[in-house]
């Protein structure tokens, strides 16, 4: 399989905190890959790199065949992405809000009347579509922007915890759809979830980041045998630890976590 | 193009949606037509201007255009806040579209402002009678380019601030002194040779000078000197603006 996205020795730091610390990995075409690590590990950073937002410190990063830093328009007609926080606008309606990212994506006017339905429905706001969103819950909202970033149908969708706040049958529902159109349009799937079972169930392979490093990849079935565990949710806490984590990495954390490496 | 479109329509929608921002604009320059109008008037026209309604009229409606237009910055720094932003900037829409479609649309709505106060003005005492269709359409054209000139002036200001906290500066130390250095007021007539030259410097000396020529046709310049300048510097904001815009990080 052809790799679509790489990344090697990826650093970015904001002044004295290292986000992401000489992280490398690749993507293949095609495939759902898991992006899993604690708070703060450095998951969104390394979304905002791959999708033009942010520049990087140090490293290489091919995104579709052209770097996100100096190649931008080239990797943004490749990408769709579902962001962590919201990124809507609440004075439209939930309509306006699908029409303005289908035209900015250039969907013709037929094809885009016919998805935006079609995504609404799917996700149940079609009644609602004429309301403004600052009517919505949070979840409808939630819905209206995953419904919004499966509009266009990129070769590549970022999804940084889409579900997060969804009740799980919901979940299941919207997790179905971006499967069935990864196999059918042979889009590459990048996402981020604190739902385990979601990437055991979805990701054809896992990457596991902590304070801003790698530190494991594989199918889960590998990372499963690699730790010894039985489920991918049990093998991410043995690779990870049991310490809550806040927002802020810890100071101290690259030495406890080397200790840490020397059992496998 | 149609990218382009939707940037401005939005821009337009929010605008119409929001009743107080609209009944809010007006309000200031007819506070400032009033109370200089009736209050200020009898006192000025005593030393030579013959109607001082008729001088200030454009000044005022320029003075909606500047302030409007330059709002569109708080909106932008009102998108990055509230997240909107991301969305527009991921999109494979060249940069310098996204600015250029967001300062037509504050254009347009600084325009559409302006012409509010000036059919106000109508009921302040302005004799319309004097404005002919030419000059009317010589009015509408320096209204729209002072419009993209601030607009993308607020944008060019506003593309890298984090929040909003910031912009009463702005307008407190570069939007007032525009305002006021620029004739629109008073004649420049007889001023200090230092406050003579800011507002040579200063675009919307320009911009007023071209909307009071179209309106009363008493321009101190000639029209295409005022437009020349306007569009001009018009043109660099734009280009300055979308460097920047290709610049922000989120
Ligand atoms: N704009 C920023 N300025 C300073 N630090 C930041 C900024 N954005 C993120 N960080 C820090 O970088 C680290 C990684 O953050 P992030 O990538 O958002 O983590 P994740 O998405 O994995 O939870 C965190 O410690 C976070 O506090
Ligand atoms: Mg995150």
């Amino acid at each position: 399989m052809p790799t679509i996205i790489s990344v090697s020795n990826l650093t970015k730091s904001y002044g004295e905190l290292i986000a992401v610390d000489n992280a490398s990995f690749h993507v293949n075409a095609g495939e759902i890959f898991a992006f899993l690590g604690p708070n703060g590990a450095g998951k969104t950073t390394t979304i905002k790199i791959l999708t033009t937002l942010l520049h990087r410190t140090g490293g290489e990063v091919l995104v579709a065949g052209a770097d996100p830093a100096t190649n931008s328009n080239d990797v943004r007609h490749n990408f769709g992405i579902i962001f962590q926080e919201q990124s809507h606008d609440d004075d439209l309606t939930c309509y306006e809000n699908m029409e303005f990212h289908a035209v900015l994506y250039g969907i013709d006017k037929p094809t885009r009347t016919k998805r935006i339905k079609d995504m609404l429905t799917y996700v149940d706001l079609w009644e609602r579509k004429d309301s403004l969103v600052k009517e919505f819950s949070g979840g409808m909202r939630r819905r209206m922007e995953i419904a919004r970033g499966l509009l266009h149908h990129p070769k590549i969708l970022f999804l940084d915890e889409p579900t997060l706040g969804l009740d799980p049958q919901t979940r299941n529902y919207i997790w179905d759809y971006i499967q069935k159109l990864s196999t059918t349009e042979n889009m590459t799937v990048f996402f981020t979830t604190h739902y385990m079972e979601e990437a055991e169930r979805y990701a054809d392979r896992v990457g596991v980041i902590d304070y801003g490093k790698i530190i494991a990849i594989g199918t889960p079935t590998e990372l499963k045998a690699q730790t010894k565990t039985s489920n991918l949710q049990d093998a991410f806490i043995s690779l990870t630890g049991h310490q809550i984590r806040e927002e802020k990495p810890d100071p101290h954390a690259s030495i406890k976590r080397s200790k840490k490496m020397g059992r496998f | 193009m149609s990218a382009l479109y939707i940037l401005w329509l939005r821009q337009i929608k929010k605008y119409f949606r929001n009743k107080a921002r609209i009944v809010g604009a007006v309000g200031q320059p007819l506070l400032f037509l009033i109370a200089l109008g009736y209050g200020l008037g009898p006192t000025v026209e005593q030393s030579g201007i013959t109607d001082y309604i008729s001088f200030l009229v454009p000044g005022i409606v320029g003075m909606t255009i500047l302030f409007t237009s330059t709002f569109i910055g708080i909106e932008l720094i009102g998108d990055r806040m509230f997240g909107f932003l991301k969305e527009t900037l991921v999109a494979p829409v060249p940069r310098f579209y996204i600015m250029l479609g967001k300062a037509l649309g504050g254009a347009t709505v600084a325009v559409f402002q302006g012409i509010i106060v000036f059919f106000l003005a109508i009921f302040i005492g302005f004799d319309i009678s004097q404005v002919t269709l030419g000059g009317a359409l010589i009015a509408l054209t320096a209204a729209a380019l002072i419009g993209l000139l601030f607009a993308a002036m607020g944008l060019v200001i506003a593309s890298h601030m984090q929040d909003t906290s910031a912009f009463p500066l702005i307008i407190n130390f570069v939007m007032f002194p525009i305002f006021f250095l620029s004739g629109a007021l008073f004649p420049l007539t007889n001023i200090p040779p230092a406050l003579e030259l800011i507002t040579k410097l200063n675009p919307f000396s320009y911009g007023v000078d071209a909307i009071r020529g179209g309106l009363v046709g008493s321009a101190e310049h000639p029209i295409w000197l005022d437009l020349t300048v306007v569009a001009g510097v018009t043109l660099v904001l734009l280009i300055i603006g979308s460097w920047l815009f290709k610049k922000i990080q989120i």
